[in-house]
């Protein structure tokens, strides 16, 4: 479902001497439907660079990003836009949203921008929030002015909402305690029994031991890092 | 858990743009306003044009939008060739099919008439006639912006600045336009204002299946409205991508620079 092939990558900074900073370079990988595939590497290797590769946010400079089949790395925005709305999902450290808006439709958009009926959306939103524990009354309010601990579940729960074929996970149970983490852990799993392909960053070693098939070493794709 | 099929998703056909722009130019004497901009944008697609003051950036949009004629260049409308059309016809266009939001709500609305009667005004200007059914769509309309019905008498000179662009959007869209110009749409609001107006356009948007081109200048804005972004520096685009992709990798000097000039909060 993710194969990524060569790919490579490199910062130019137009502003400072236009120096050249190659961060990335044959990294290759492949993660099946129902797999979850962990980053490793020490912090700075470039497993944030990579996830933000595959979904779009960074540019390659070379080599391929297939995710179904779409070439992340050759695609025009409106390829990315259709591909993140329907089949790739990310869950990341950091909530971004517009503020004010009420965390239930916060969760409920992803679905509500398919096409999903209000009701419906607004239902799984709702069961997800729950089972994150996160309390009806703060439903209506909006998740600015949340802990960090519950901005992260809403940020799960929005990233969970729709059953993505594809997700990248960019530390998911940092800042969780032991009841929520068992949640999330359990909706990784979930999402691997129907079928979903997993790509994550997880500190968590316990965490990563349970979850992820396989682990691939970042370090192994830094240009002067690699052994 | 459920599958894609479960939702009823519904799948998403093979689509023409809705404008396509070539080589568009224009020129104030030996000065360039805007020169060989080409690009398309899709049914439900949400195009943002940032760049500093003088980038070109509203000479664009008022060249795009019909109120300014481009020296050079094609601007093709659903397939029509925009700049052919008659006088009457680009009129229609304008009523109807596009909507043009301004920065200073004051611009955009009649400040003397009633703020029912600048939504039902548009609704007449495209044929309405029966004023039951005017009145009605008005008060629907102020109150998906989030004006209570009772305001429908009054001017918008009654309302706050926040309030009249809500109504200036209002306005605009209730004759259920395919393509909005917006320029500046939050600008000299208060940022809480702001936040309102833009969780306001993105329910829109999503739920009208609006094409949207804006301009502004603040990058915070084009990254929760726009899907893509346009970079204009000395009335050229430098510089074009997915909204995100262009904030946090950005590959021209000047994207750059304007990126890491904005002000963490």
């Amino acid at each position: 479902m993710i194969m990524i092939e060569n790919l490579s990558k490199a910062f130019t900074l137009h502003n400072q001497g236009g120096v050249r900073i190659p961060v990335m370079a044959g990294a290759a990988l492949r993660v099946s439907p129902g797999e979850c595939l962990g980053l490793t590497g020490q912090s700075g290797a470039g497993k944030s660079t990579l996830m933000r590769m595959v979904y779009g946010n960074y540019l390659a400079d070379g080599g391929r990003i297939l995710v179904g089949d779409t070439d992340v790395a050759a695609a025009d925005p409106r390829e990315i836009v259709a591909l993140r709305r329907a089949t790739l999902g990310y869950v990341s450290q950091f909530l971004r949203v517009v503020p004010r808006v009420p965390t239930l439709e916060v969760v409920a958009e992803p679905l509500l921008r398919l096409g999903v009926a209000g009701v419906e959306a607004r239902a799984r939103a709702a069961d997800l929030l729950a089972r994150l524990n996160i309390p009806e009354r703060l439903w209506s309010l909006s998740p600015t002015t949340f802990s960090g601990g519950e901005q992260q579940r809403v940020n799960i729960a929005r990233g969970f909402a729709h059953p993505y074929p594809a997700l990248l996970l960019d530390e998911p149970t940092a800042s969780l305690d032991a009841r929520n983490r068992e949640v999330v852990l359990a909706l990784i799993e979930e999402a691997k029994v129907r079928g979903a392909a997993i790509l994550g960053i997880f500190h968590d070693e316990p965490a990563r031991a349970r979850v992820c098939d396989r682990l691939v070493d970042v370090t192994g794709f830094t240009p002067g890092l690699a052994a | 858990m459920m599958g894609a099929a479960d939702l009823n998703i519904p799948v998403r056909m093979k689509e023409q743009p809705l404008l396509s722009v070539r080589d568009l130019g224009k020129r104030y004497g030996q000065r360039i306003g805007c020169r060989g901009v080409s690009f398309d944008l899709y049914p439900g697609e949400v195009l943002g044009i940032v760049g500093e003051s003088g980038s070109g950036k509203s000479t664009l949009l008022s060249c795009l939008a019909g109120q300014q004629r481009p020296d050079e260049g094609r601007i093709l409308f659903d397939g029509t060739d925009v700049l052919a059309l008659s006088e009457a016809a680009r009129r229609r266009l304008l009523r109807g099919d596009w909507a043009y939001v301004h920065q200073n709500p004051r611009d955009g609305l009649r400040m003397g008439v009633s703020a029912g009667g600048n939504v039902g005004e548009r609704l007449m200007a495209v044929g309405a006639r029966n004023y039951g059914v005017i009145r009605e769509t008005a008060i629907d309309w102020l109150g998906r912006v989030e004006i209570a019905a009772e305001r429908i008498d009054d001017r918008p000179s009654a309302f706050s600045g926040g309030m009249q662009q809500r109504l200036q959007i209002a306005r605009n869209l209730v004759t259920g336009p395919r393509l909005v110009f917006m320029d500046e749409p939050t600008g000299g609001l208060d940022v809480s204002v702001q936040a309102r107006l833009l969780d306001l356009l993105r329910g829109l948007v999503r739920d009208l299946g609006l094409s949207a081109i804006i301009v502004t200048h603040d990058l915070a804005v084009v990254r929760l409205l726009a899907d893509r972004l346009m970079v204009m520096k000395s009335g050229h685009v430098v510089e074009t991508g997915l909204t995100d992709q262009v904030l946090d990798d950005p590959q021209h000097g000047y994207t750059q620079l304007l990126v890491s000039s904005v002000l963490q909060v």
